[in-house]
């Protein structure tokens, strides 16, 4: 039996309900337009107003110009956390959708007690940042030669560690909605002409949850780049040498930035040019892995 | 009726605008508090002050930590902004000094008996009070310092001091309780070693150099002294010295209040709470200044300063400022007020103070009586203050741990200087 994919189609096709829902459309957006407005629009036209001026109080602003960009873009620490938290982001990134993505192959394919696994693994996720960055910290230096804050590699693998240990169930959770999509009649077709589980794996499974993997890069890629909590709790960017923090990732550096004596309007610009690179690389990614989704 | 209304409405017009212009006659006093410890106290003062005067008082403290968001954001208020705030270093000058009216010649100057603890900006005008001060050094607890067969009399200078906490240290075991307590270098405890136990070289360099406003770079003549007391710090005591980091400034005060350990280095502050939270009899706690190998140190008292000044806003209206002022002065010349003050912030320096029953201001007065030198809060004059500790306190943690030797912690001193005043300059 075949359903129609849109019963209600034609209802709303129907010019009799459509225009009394056109009449009134503005009553359903206009609550969240205006919070959007609020939390959003206003205060971001204002940090780019903000970014051009030297300020200590936001009433009370003098022009500067385009000298907090200057600024910011000759702060040497302002670039060494911009690699730092690239690098974050990408191998990030790499473990945490392989690592979410095995789990959820592996869970989907009727283990006993796959729910109670499923339900263990995306637990950590409902744990704030901060406590769960204190808890870490705690652990790792606990099992460390020496702490975290001494060695910036160890602060880097510890930040890796904790960034999985959240993220994996989460993503784990979308990638089995993903998986579970994929269509019978084809995984059939394939063992039928021979295909071996590799081969299903690469040309039948991944392209369906190409959607999914979209999504979860995408996830995992600005929640890698505008991480601030567990990098302040794990290191706070120690070690410092010459006053750079060698694990500052970018929020925290604009955040410490902002509280240093006549940098405000540098930390907003930092702030700006954050936001362009977050945005650019999120849609970047988007349009590449768009590209290699399949229609069912 | 409706002329009955008018009437009404007229009347009640009239009497709001009369009200007004009373208040703006009178003007308002809004101090932004800065210990939360003390905001109960400053709203029983300024209570009274209303009751007294008729000028309203407003007091708001900001929560533990947060005072620069916290007056940020309270001063974009224009009108209703804080009339009355702190500042607390150089740093704070170079954020705050458009804000901050000039005191000079006000009559809550003339009542100061020391301008020492006052901020100026770079023209050389007062731009804040330093309305009391506080000191530190080295907590030591009596009572254990005989058990272990001393007394603080033969604690002079470092030499003294690191021959009675080795032979603490060695003895341990049988004693039952440690030379130092943790040097902690988590962030609730570090500010103790990064901020104020570099204050010793950064002082007698500043000393011997003549410098009397924040400089550039500084040398580090002095970091062979500051290596000195640090050795003794982490060596004569029971903390893991791979993993200060761990310890916080809450177990270095348990191991002292529980009689682990005979030093703590910590400042006039602990009093309330050792005495008072945690019952320890004042008459076993002394504190001595911190000797770390510097010659005639002998003649060392404790470091005293302050971080606690008052600044007056200098875009208030006139009205305010002047009652604000008015307030400040009543505060340290009224009964009520000195009162308040001896109770909270100890000896203030203005001419009406009250004795303060905290041990370890007496024992910094009675060092000053002696005719010892006071060693002065240099460490006022860092420039970005944070990003500098931080270096400070990565370096010390690696050279403890034993994965850099002590040039990483000389260079994060000398060099981290320069690059932290130029980030800011």
């Amino acid at each position: 039996m075949k359903k129609n994919k849109r019963p209600d189609a034609a209802a709303i096709t129907s010019s009799l309900i459509r225009k009394s829902i056109q009449r009134r459309f503005a009553i359903f957006l206009l609550p969240t337009f205006v919070c959007f407005c609020i939390g959003f629009l206003w205060p971001f036209i204002q940090g780019i107003y903000l970014s051009l001026h030297s300020f200590t109080t936001t009433s009370d602003t003098a022009w500067a110009g385009f000298d907090n960009y200057v600024k910011a873009f000759n702060d040497a620490g302002f670039r060494q956390a911009f690699f730092y938290t690239a690098l974050v982001a990408v191998v990030s990134l790499v473990l945490i959708n392989v690592l979410a993505f095995f789990v959820a192959f592996a869970l989907t394919r009727s283990i006993r007690g796959s729910n109670l696994f499923r339900g263990v693994f995306f637990v950590p996720n409902l744990i704030g940042g901060i406590v769960l960055g204190y808890i870490w910290k705690t652990i790792i230096d606990s099992v460390l030669p020496v702490s975290m804050s001494i060695q910036a590699n160890y602060g880097f693998w510890g930040l890796i560690v904790v960034l999985c240990w959240q993220q994996v169930g989460y993503m784990m959770i979308i990638y089995i909605a993903g998986l579970q999509a994929v269509p019978e009649d084809m995984l059939e077709a394939a063992r039928i002409d021979g295909a071996n589980g590799p081969r299903t794996l690469w040309h039948i499974i991944l392209p369906n949850v190409m959607p999914s993997i979209t999504i979860c890069t995408f996830l995992s890629l600005t929640n890698g780049f505008k991480l601030y909590d567990q990098n302040m709790v794990l290191t706070n960017g120690a070690p410092v040498r010459r006053g750079i923090g060698q694990t500052e990732m970018l929020a925290l550096n604009i955040a410490k930035t902002f509280s240093t004596a006549n940098q405000r309007g540098v930390a907003q610009a930092k702030a700006v040019l954050f936001f362009i690179l977050v945005t650019a690389l999120a849609l970047i990614q988007l349009r590449a892995t768009r590209r290699k989704e399949v229609q069912q | 009726m409706k002329k009955l209304f008018a009437l009404v409405l007229a009347a009640v017009m009239l009497l709001s605008m009369v009200s007004l212009a009373s208040a703006e006659e009178k003007g308002k006093v809004y101090y932004l508090n800065f210990k939360p410890e003390a905001d109960q106290a400053w709203q029983d003062l300024a209570a009274e002050y209303t009751a007294l005067t008729g000028v309203e008082v407003k007091v708001l403290t900001a929560a533990s930590g947060t005072y620069s968001q916290t007056l940020t954001s309270e001063m974009d208020k224009k009108d209703a902004a804080p009339t009355l705030f702190q500042i607390g270093n150089a740093e704070g000058v170079a954020t705050w000094n458009n804000y901050a009216l000039p005191l000079d010649g006000t009559e809550l100057i003339q009542e100061m008996t020391t301008e020492d603890f006052n901020l100026k900006n770079a023209n050389g005008e007062t731009v804040a009070v330093g309305y009391c001060y506080e000191a530190y050094g080295i907590i030591t607890n009596k009572t254990l310092l005989e058990k272990a067969g001393y007394t603080i009399a033969d604690i002079t200078n470092f030499e003294s001091l690191k021959k009675v906490a080795d032979d603490i240290h060695a003895r341990a075991a049988e004693l039952g309780f440690d030379a130092f307590t943790s040097a902690g270098l988590d962030g609730s405890s570090s500010w103790r070693f990064s901020g104020h136990l570099t204050n010793m070289p950064l002082f007698y360099e500043f000393r011997d150099d003549g410098i009397t406003e924040q400089p550039a770079a500084v040398k580090g003549t002095y970091l062979d002294a500051y290596k000195n007391i640090w050795d003794l710090y982490i060596t004569d005591s029971a903390a893991d010295v791979k993993k200060l980091s761990s310890y916080t400034g809450a177990e270095a005060e348990k191991d002292f209040y529980d009689g682990k350990a005979v030093f703590f280095q910590n400042g006039t502050w602990e009093y309330a709470d050792l005495t008072g939270k945690y019952g320890m009899d004042p008459a076993s706690l002394a504190m001595i200044p911190i000797y770390c190998g510097v010659e005639g140190e002998e003649n060392a008292a404790l470091c005293a300063g302050t971080e606690n000044c008052w600044a007056v806003n200098a875009k208030a209206s006139e009205a305010d400022q002047k009652a604000t002022l008015d307030f400040l002065k009543w505060v340290v010349t009224s009964d009520e007020g000195t009162q308040m003050m001896a109770d909270w912030f100890g000896p203030i320096p203005f001419k009406a103070a009250k004795a303060s029953n905290n041990v370890f201001f007496n024992d910094s007065t009675a060092l000053l009586n002696e005719g010892k030198y006071v060693v002065t809060w240099a460490f006022n004059y860092t420039p970005d203050v944070d990003n500098w500790r931080a270096g400070i306190v990565s370096a010390l943690e690696q050279y403890s741990a034993g994965v850099t030797d002590w040039g990483e912690v000389e260079y994060a001193f000398v060099e981290g200087w320069a690059t932290c005043y130029a980030n800011t300059h």
